[in-house]
């Protein structure tokens, strides 16, 4: 490609401020076609995103009334598994006695629930390890050593609280956004 | 691109004359697989290996392709679509074991290539790209294998996905970000399916292009041999056609009465029987596994239990990707100019205990989360670290390497007297008194 120092009589091609009209149009031809090879790269990347009725999922409502303390259920909210748990006074008063200085990821139980229904657990059922069900809602399965949840993938292990004790799991399960919007029946979402 | 006194193409027939000048792909095959192309004449059973995997990529190509007419990826009729395919269509079972079982061969093929390229040294000079090469056709072999896994929608296809995607949360700030969009979703659902079986699709092919230029590379030295030294003259070599052609027919055949009762007879014993029960989002299997052929990184992956400054999760990812993009930083690690493990007494007792370091990886892999295994999964990806990082650097440096021999020629048709333990190719010019290694770069 000619540049300006290959020149042998510049004056003639060089245009104001010694740019070359063929130098100009070079780099606006090209700085064009990277610009829109670059344009054409966003919906290929985000054509994979959610799509809009993946993310148009609305809230749901669970109706609490027939879990009893130590019950726990799973249902299921954006795709994803939900527990619900009724902590007994026992497994209130176990989560509150571990000192935060214990935790991975320091939370209190106050902070995972709502004020005034602090029995009622609610988290994404969703190890945060590599995204597998715990295990420990229904009745006789494992729930690990610190009494929540187990999940049996890689053998994390959750407390009363769903608070990450043990194994590879960096974080407490996801509590989601919810509101109560009577006694029994709570908005997730 | 060849010795020179490779076998030129010269076409009788006026037809072949005619498509010569038109279109040299007849002379393409016959310089690259025919008897144009000069091959060392002492290479043992475990060059079968590249052929085989080559042929294990034509299988599950035409296999896949016949799958993928009767297959639908939606998330609501994929399982009965995989279940119509064993049931309704004509030798549908056949194809459908074929191509499960006939990835497991693939991987076992694979494996054996990679383990015989440690062993004699294959990654060194002039065959680095080769190496290269083939460590990215075997990343591309992983993706593919861990799609296909996913298509038939049971319960380990779906909780894979979960976990492998779940891999990429691990990245910090924008891993959640990556996951959902790897995904189409905040769990594996409809859309991931369908990705995945489109990259299934085209992957495969993506690999065939790879295979032909990491024959392409490897054909501008010629092949490597197990005595591991260069190739002096004629006399060293063979033609490809009929020489390999027939040894590498022989161990299609081999290959092929396997797959046969595999397919036949345990079409489902490298498989999981949880994967006959359709995906549930709400329930994970008890005890979740990859196929076999990705137990040594599960491995890996789960032996990071505690947090060291970065989260265990994070070091457990690092530590499994790392495994692989190690060994492309193999041909620089080992710095040892004698290529063949045969003339190196140290590397090869390491090289022994790194493949038994990989099976018991691969065997706690499969095994649950818990103690002792846990404790043998660290030990063993410390060995696994400190083989390639440690050990190799400083043997290659300290080692004293057995006396290599004159030329191939006189390798096969001279093994040392007397020595029956020595491996062939012991030259019978060694002297007791004469321990001065000739390293293979510094011949001719
Ligand atoms: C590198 C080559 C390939 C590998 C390693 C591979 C591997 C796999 C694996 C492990 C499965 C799951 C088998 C099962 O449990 O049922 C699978 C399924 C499938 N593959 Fe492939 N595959 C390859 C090439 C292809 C190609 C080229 C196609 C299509 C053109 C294809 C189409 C399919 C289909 C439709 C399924 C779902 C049906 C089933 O599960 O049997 N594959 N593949
Ligand atoms: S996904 Fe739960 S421990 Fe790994």
């Amino acid at each position: 490609m000619a540049t300006a120092e290959h020149i042998e009589n510049p004056p003639a091609e060089l245009g104001e401020g010694g740019v070359r009209r063929r130098d100009f149009l070079n780099i606006a031809a090209v700085s064009v076609a990277a610009v829109g090879g670059v344009a054409t790269l966003f919906p290929l990347i985000t054509q994979m995103s959610p799509s809009a009725d993946v993310l148009a999922l609305a809230s749901i409502e669970v109706d609490l009334a027939g879990i009893e303390p130590g019950q726990a259920i799973k249902t299921t909210w954006r795709k994803q598994p939900i527990f619900v748990r009724n902590l007994t006074p026992q497994e209130i008063a176990a989560a509150n006695a571990t000192p935060l200085a214990d935790l991975r990821d320091p939370q209190t139980l106050a902070e995972r629930t709502q004020e005034g229904h602090g029995n009622w657990l609610i988290t994404l059922a969703v190890c945060t390890h590599l995204g597998c069900v715990p295990l420990g809602a229904a009745e006789g399965e494992n729930r690990g050593e610190f009494g929540g949840y187990f999940c049996p993938c890689h053998g994390s292990h959750y407390d009363t609280a769903g608070r990450i004790r043990k194994g590879p799991a960096p974080l407490n399960l996801e509590v989601p956004e919810y509101a109560f919007t009577s006694d029994t029946i709570v908005k997730i979402g | 691109m060849s010795f020179p006194w490779a076998r030129q193409y010269d076409p009788k027939n006026p037809f072949m004359r005619w498509m010569d000048e038109k279109l040299p792909l007849p002379r393409l095959v016959y310089n690259a697989v025919g008897a144009g192309y000069p091959v060392p004449r002492n290479l043992n059973y475990f060059w079968n290996f590249g052929v085989l995997a080559g042929l294990a990529l034509v299988i599950q190509i035409v296999t896949g392709i016949v799958l993928a007419m009767h297959y639908a990826a939606s998330g609501d009729i994929a399982f009965n679509s995989v279940e119509h395919i064993m049931r309704d269509v004509n030798s549908g079972w056949l194809f459908r074991y074929l191509h499960a079982n006939g990835a497991s061969l693939f991987f076992v093929a694979i494996y054996i290539h990679m383990f015989r390229g440690l062993y004699y040294g294959s990654y060194k000079p002039p065959r680095e790209m080769v190496w290269l090469l083939g460590l990215v056709i075997y990343l591309l072999m992983m993706a593919t294998a861990f799609m296909g896994y996913v298509l038939p929608w049971g319960q380990m296809s779906f909780w894979g996905a979960q976990v492998i995607t779940g891999f990429f949360s691990a990245i910090p700030l924008v891993g959640e970000e990556i996951r959902v969009w790897l995904l189409g979703g905040y769990a594996p659902d409809g859309a991931t399916l369908n990705r995945f079986f489109s990259l299934h699709y085209l992957l495969p092919f993506v690999i065939a292009g790879v295979v032909i230029l990491h024959i392409w590379a490897l054909h501008i030295p010629g092949s490597g041999n197990p005595a591991g030294i260069d190739v002096k003259g004629e006399q060293d070599t063979v033609p490809f056609h009929p020489y390999y052609t027939a040894k590498d027919g022989f161990g299609v055949g081999i290959f092929l009465i396997l797959l046969a009762i595999m397919t036949f007879f345990l079409p489902n014993y490298l498989g999981h029987a949880d994967n006959y029960i359709p995906a549930n989002p709400l329930s994970t299997p008890a005890h979740i596994v990859p196929e076999w052929y990705f137990w040594p990184f599960y491995a890996i992956l789960r032996a990071f239990t505690v947090d060291l400054i970065l989260p265990a999760k994070l070091w457990g990812v690092l530590a499994m990707f790392a495994s692989i993009l190690l060994l492309f930083f193999l041909p620089w690690l080992d710095r040892s100019p004698v290529r063949s493990g045969n003339y190196r007494p140290q590397f090869r007792i390491w090289f022994w205990v790194l493949v038994l370091d990989v099976l018991i990886l691969g065997w706690m892999g499969g095994l649950p989360p818990e103690e002792p295994y846990v404790m043998i999964s660290q030990v063993a990806t410390i060995y696994y670290f400190a083989h390639f990082l440690i050990i190799l650097p400083i043997v290659s440096r300290i080692e004293r390497p057995l006396p290599l021999p004159n030329s191939i020629t006189e390798a096969i048709l001279r093994p040392g007297k007397g020595e029956q333990q020595a491996p062939p190719g012991m030259g019978s010019e060694h002297q007791p008194g004469d321990p001065e290694p000739r390293p293979a770069g510094q011949e001719a």
